[in-house]
């Protein structure tokens, strides 16, 4: 089990201080957002905390896809912080999440989304943040009671309370009517008559108080954070632990899995081809470590290879990465195949027909 | 001639890996103190201009060079209490 005791000694409570210091989680979302203004409109010092997980649809996924680059590529929640003037600390948690993914106490939702667990780590995380000496007075999210089907439950958020370590310290200002005070209601650092009573899924309160502080540009919308939630993402990243015959993960796997068109010809092999030049340029920067095709005689995509191809596969494997060639509907298509430390390999293959490329390849649809 | 200043190589990092960096290399640098960044996210034009906002840390430069974005920043250290103090005045 993790150790979250560690919280109660850390943050002492603002008795010799000017002023409460609270950290926010700050996710990009609205939610998050307009806990954090609340409690900062109150006089409390607020940090933002952003977690990167490696899952984030934040950042990657815009700098890697063209057609994402041409849309605003800002940090949703750097472009928070700066809406509401107060600092954000990234901290980075990518190796101690994978306890997380892959063993989540509490289970998945919908998908490979362990949102409990999650939920439970971040919160004690930010609360013994190393940014300030001493840790913050409390925790401040987001959540709502009745909006999420898992972590945001009248039964499951003091569950996230009390495991995570901050216990009465974590205040949801959105939805405090609901819960019991907290410490920081309790103390006086804020007035619960001016927080929330927002209960379920009607997005309704949280546009018209967005409206209210003059929010009228939006952060990304709730629950669009986070790829575990994704159905597709998570059939590959299941795809990936059952062809490897284990639960585990690399920060390179998880990365590749939010790119390109992934194919399981084999349980021994995949291929990721490249559905545009963002993609084939992010690639590209794998072509060291992983065998690899690209068509010669026509235009094409790059596709990686994971895992070892015999001569058949690799034939097989050229004829898909030259169904997605401009020579598509050629006779032949020129195939280069390179395999790390090797010398490259020639091959002249027919593309594969569409109907020959069973939709079971296709992982994640 | 411009002053050399230690340099933060976040090539090749998808943001916001390179921010993330960054953070972590001003952690250790006192008021007054100069960083390089080199990255070559474009995310980074808009990230780390943002970042540094934020923090009320100063971006000095950025340009283009050849296929790198090279950012200049000067670290300041000022507490928040300072920054809200002036935020109110
Ligand atoms: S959606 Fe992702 S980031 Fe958000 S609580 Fe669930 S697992 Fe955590």
């Amino acid at each position: 089990m993790r150790n979250m005791d560690t919280a109660s000694t850390k943050a002492a409570g603002p008795a010799a201080k000017s002023r409460p210091k609270a950290a926010a989680l700050i996710s990009g979302g609205l939610d998050s957002m307009l806990a954090a203004k609340v409690v900062l409109d109150q006089g409390v010092e607020v940090h933002g905390v952003n977690f990167f997980t490696g899952f984030c649809v934040e950042g990657h996924t815009h700098a890697i896809r063209k057609k994402d680059q041409a849309k605003d590529k800002r940090n949703n929640a750097l472009w928070v912080a700066e809406q509401l003037g107060i600092p954000l600390h990234f901290v980075d948690v990518v190796d101690e999440y994978k306890d997380i993914v892959l063993n989540p106490k509490h289970g998945y939702g919908a998908n490979l989304n362990p949102c409990l667990d999650c939920k439970v780590f971040m919160v004690h995380k930010a609360l013994v943040a190393d940014v300030l000496d001493g840790g913050f007075d409390f925790v401040i999210t987001g959540e709502v009671v009745g909006q999420r089907p898992m972590s945001q439950r009248i039964d499951t958020m003091p569950v996230i309370a009390r495991e995570s370590g901050a216990d009465d310290r974590l205040l949801r200002p959105l939805t405090a009517h609901n819960l019991s005070p907290t410490l920081p209601e309790r103390r006086g650092w804020v007035d619960r008559a001016k927080l929330h009573g927002f209960r379920g899924r009607d997005r309704k309160p949280q546009i018209a108080l967005a409206h209210r502080y003059g929010f009228t540009e939006h952060a990304q919308p709730a629950g669009g954070c986070c790829f575990l939630t994704d159905a597709k993402y998570a059939a590959k990243l299941q795809d990936l632990w059952n062809a490897r015959g284990q639960r585990d993960y690399e920060f390179d796997d998880i990365m590749l899995l939010k790119v390109g068109r992934h194919l399981r010809p084999a349980p021994h092999y995949k291929l990721i081809v490249g559905r545009e030049e963002g993609e084939n340029n992010f690639l590209a920067g794998y072509r060291g470590r992983f065998p690899h095709l690209r068509t010669v005689s026509h235009e094409g995509p790059l596709t990686l290879v994971d895992g070892e191809l015999t001569t058949e596969d690799a034939l097989l494997a050229a004829r898909i990465a030259a169904r997605y060639s401009q020579g598509r509907a050629a006779d032949t298509v020129t195939v280069r195949l390179n395999r790390p430390g090797a010398v490259a390999e020639e091959l002249r293959v027919a593309p594969l027909p569409p109907m020959e490329l069973p939709t079971a390849w296709h992982v994640g649809g | 001639m411009t002053e050399l200043a230690p340099t933060l190589d976040a090539r090749g990092l998808l943001c916001p890996l390179p921010v993330i960096r960054l953070q972590d290399a001003v952690r250790t640098l006192a008021d007054g103190a100069l960083l390089e960044v080199l990255a070559t996210d474009p995310g980074t034009l808009h990230d780390i201009p943002a970042w540094c906002r934020v923090h009320g840390h100063s971006l000095l430069e950025s340009h283009h060079e050849n296929k790198d974005l090279r950012f200049r920043i000067a670290v300041r250290r000022q507490s928040q209490a300072q920054r809200s103090a002036k935020d109110a005045g």
